[in-house]
């Protein structure tokens, strides 16, 4: 490849050039052989997906890996004109919830299915913190398949962590709230009335279709975030809480007193015992549970009212508390499932403990005491070790297959490597700045595949050109190869990156659809052919059954719309070819356009507010004759007896 | 087909990574291979894609009677153009009709010197744009990608390019349409 040898030599000549212009030391921990690394030669393809949350823009954005390169940006939780997300009417009933239509929100984590524990490349889920949700997004499609409202929980955090065969995801409450018949209370009242859950989304693992299977109902404390045990620790569920204090007001300071807060450790077998034998108990809800039809390429949602929630004080041996250091963040398991790493945000030690251990002090009933109902296991029992002096900070922990962990620090901005047998910390390197999360390849599985941890920093000041006063979010990409990390690439990112996850590419691009194919269309507004478009009316609706190939719709003239009618145009895209998709737009439409994959149909809603004669056309540059892909509707007054006619060429 | 196996030999390589862990080893050969997998050189007529309609190349690589013209594309270079997006309408001879050349003509054609010229004759035998059957009235002209016009004549429901050759059939394909036609269509001298 002397070609890509040379491409990736000028890289790194053009790297220290820009080096050059740089203040001294910003730049010193770059080394010579990075760009190499980094660099994937145009046409090749990269060795991992990095799929990345995007924070709050609301949705989930694809990386390659080493490249840093952006694929696509997957809508989610927030409305998407570009693609049409939360537009077309057959998006719209997705980003319903119980408050009705939500257009945005923030997403924190990605989560990958894993079978035995290791990536099995068929769904990524993410969690939404304002407005409780969880979504599932289908990886043969990129598209987001379902997405699920949590009930009884206020700011959806410590989520939507995965068991070991996908058969849960998980979602808890980062802010306590008020529940049941009495939510009407003085916020001071905190203590007495607010009260925290964690729920238990059950996953089919054929049609990924997602169920709340319980709740726990929990003291009004903030669970932050979580993961299930893997391997000898799989039953379990860790789930990392801060505010013991039960503060409803400057928790700034007010939810730091404590030296310790929690690691929450839920035996969820347990749980299913208890929902099996009945110990739920049926709650009234409502929540909105929103699946995208690949066949009709409709989304439906349904109101949902019921939840079984258990109480711990009715189900024994189901919910313990590990004293854990400092209000902490990350709750991260090892590939072995032995060890669970808490990491308290104001810490100066990282606690290790261990399941072994864990168990132990349960079968020996070594409490210390209880919290609120709940035993707390004696720390000193549980503890495998704590990581000394590791940095100012510590947030989150990623793991590689050999025997290290590497966690990240906000306030030192560094990743610091360390051994899990021994806890000695054997390497650290700078970010550049404040590390919020970091990825291994696999890092969170039974298998991770290792060769690259990526830290997504919350602040990057002087990395990049500047751009007013908010500077791009960004990744930075090292080797983790060798004995020392190497920084490789520094690479921009979509919102606020907070956790992410990556995969060997092929695990997910062999399962990648090209296309719908049509005699699969199940939309009932679908034309499957030229010769199904027409234009109909009932009442004031207008529906116009269009098609369009490369380069023409049927029909491309319409007559006969009046001021007041809603035209819904159902477009078929009746290409059979990957990678051609068509965009339709109408001049005046108050939403946005349609984005129409081969063999799908899309609708969108145009409410004509004026007379006149109104320009559509193709919006995604299909063919040689693209900017011949247009059409004209003309409109006439309310009372006009013009004809409702439609043709194209010299059809009529 | 040759790089396809290459490809499928390069995931197996991948597959067996995947088997055996993220040790130093294995990661080390991964990146071997991760850095050798990606699309070829051969523009978008290498495109693997197996579950797509069929495009105006597949189609005739994938019909027996146009073999000779299968063979005139590649030598003309013209076959990741007539895999593009498009939208086209082509006219293709049989192997039949590039027979009823005058003898000598076609292996001139196919010299590598002659490469213009076999170009310009295979352009006017596309037209950039779908034209259906039902669009083309008789007497017709259409612009065709080297220039020059064809006419079109219809009679008794049948299509003819130039009065010269008959159109046997139609084939739809993603990118377009194919009409088959049963003579070599030769650009105006000029």
């Amino acid at each position: 490849m002397p070609w890509g040898m040379v491409g990736g030599a000028m890289l790194v000549s053009l790297l220290f050039s820009i080096q050059a212009c740089k203040p001294k030391g910003v730049q010193s921990a770059v080394s010579g052989d990075s760009a190499v690394k980094a660099y994937v030669p145009p046409g090749k393809y990269d060795e991992f997906y990095n799929f990345v949350s995007g924070g709050f823009s609301g949705q989930m954005s694809v990386y390659g890996l080493p490249s840093g390169r952006l694929f696509r940006v997957i809508p989610v939780f927030s409305v998407d004109p570009e693609k049409g997300w939360g537009y077309a009417e057959e998006t719209k009933p997705m980003l319903n919830t119980s408050h009705g239509f939500v257009p945005w929100d923030d997403l924190h984590h990605p989560a990958l299915s894993v079978t035995d524990g290791i990536h099995d490349g068929r769904w990524a889920f993410g969690n939404a913190n304002n407005t409780p949700r969880i979504a599932r997004i289908d990886l043969k499609t990129f598209r987001t398949a379902e997405i699920i409202e949590i009930p009884n929980s206020g700011g959806n955090h410590s989520s939507p962590f995965i068991t070991e065969n996908t058969e849960y995801v998980v979602a808890g409450t980062r802010f306590s709230v008020p529940m049941g018949d009495k939510v009407d209370v003085p916020i001071k009242t905190y203590k007495e009335n607010f009260r925290g859950t964690v729920s238990f989304i059950s996953v089919d693992q054929t049609s990924g279709e997602m169920k709340i299977a319980f709740q726990i109902l929990l003291p009004g404390i903030n669970f932050d975030l979580s993961r299930a045990g893997k391997g000898k620790s799989h039953g379990w569920f860790f789930f990392s809480c801060y505010n013991s204090e039960r503060a409803n007001t400057l928790l700034e300071v007010n939810a730091s007193q404590k030296d310790k807060d929690f690691i929450m450790a839920v035996n969820w077998k347990k749980a299913e015992e208890y929902v099996k034998a009945g110990k739920g108990v049926k709650k009234n809800v409502k929540y909105a549970h929103n699946v995208y039809d690949e066949e009709k390429h409709i989304a439906t949602s349904k109101m949902e009212n019921e939840v079984i929630m258990l109480d711990p004080k009715d189900c024994p041996d189901m919910v313990y508390f590990m004293p854990c250091p400092k209000s902490p963040h990350g709750c991260d398991t090892d590939p072995s499932g032995e060890y669970i790493v808490g990491s308290g945000k104001l810490a100066a030690l990282i606690p290790v403990f261990s399941f072994t251990k864990i168990q132990e002090a349960i079968a020996s009933k070594n409490f210390e005491g209880d919290y609120e109902g709940i035993p707390v296991l004696k720390y000193d029992a549980v503890l495998h070790g704590e990581v000394k002096k590791p940095g100012l900070g510590p947030l989150h922990t990623e793991f590689d297959a050999n025997g290290f962990a590497y966690t990240s620090f906000f306030v030192s901005s560094e990743i610091v490597k360390w051994r899990v047998s021994d806890l000695q910390v054997v390497d650290r390197v700078p970010t550049y700045y404040s590390i919020g999360h970091l990825c291994v390849p696999g890092g969170p599985t039974k298998k991770p595949w290792g060769k690259y941890v990526i830290a997504y920093n919350k602040i990057t000041k002087d990395r990049y050109l500047p751009t007013g006063p908010e500077l791009t979010q960004s990744a930075q990409l090292y080797s983790i190869d060798g004995d020392k990390m190497q920084l490789l690439l520094d690479f921009p990112t979509i919102g606020e990156p907070h956790y992410a996850e990556a995969i060997p590419a092929e695990m997910i691009m062999k399962n990648s659809k090209k296309i719908y194919k049509l005699e699969e269309n199940k939309n009932p507004h679908a034309a499957l052919g030229e010769k199904e478009a027409r234009v109909e009316r009932k009442g004031n609706e207008v529906h116009v059954y269009m098609t369009s190939i490369r380069s023409h719709f049927v029909p491309d003239n319409i007559e006969g719309v009046k001021v007041g009618d809603q035209v819904y145009f159902h477009v078929t895209n009746l290409e059979q070819d990957w990678d051609v998709p068509h965009g339709f737009a109408v001049k005046g439409a108050n939403n946005a356009e349609l984005l129409i994959m081969p063999g799908e149909t899309q609708t969108l809603l145009w409410k004509p507010d004026r007379v006149g004669v109104f320009p559509m056309y193709c919006t995604d540059f299909c063919s040689a004759l693209h900017q011949e892909m247009q059409g004209y509707v003309r409109v006439s007054p309310a009372g006009a007896n013009v004809p409702l006619t439609f043709s194209t060429g010299d059809q009529q | 087909m040759k790089h396809r196996i290459v490809l499928s030999m390069m995931w197996i390589a991948l597959l067996a990574f995947a088997s055996c862990g993220g040790g130093e080893k294995a990661a080390s050969s991964e990146a071997t291979a991760a850095a050798e997998t990606g699309t070829t050189d051969l523009g978008q007529a290498g495109v693997q894609d197996d579950e797509s309609q069929k495009d105006i190349v597949k189609v005739a690589v994938g019909s027996a009677d146009h073999s000779t013209l299968v063979k005139a594309l590649q030598q003309a270079e013209y076959v990741h153009a007539l895999a593009n997006a498009g939208p086209f309408t082509v006219f293709a001879p049989t192997n039949a009709a590039f027979e009823k050349l005058p003898a000598g003509t076609l292996d001139k054609l196919m010299q590598a010197e002659q490469k213009d010229a076999l170009r310009n004759i295979l352009e006017y035998h596309v037209a950039l744009a779908v034209y259906k059957e039902n669009m083309i009235r008789d007497g017709q002209s259409l612009g065709m990608a080297n220039g020059d016009n064809i006419t079109l004549q219809v009679k008794d429901g049948k299509m003819m390019v130039n009065n010269s050759a008959n159109v046997v059939a139609a084939v739809p394909a993603s990118n377009g349409l194919v009409y088959v036609i049963d003579a070599v269509l030769l650009p105006p001298a000029k």
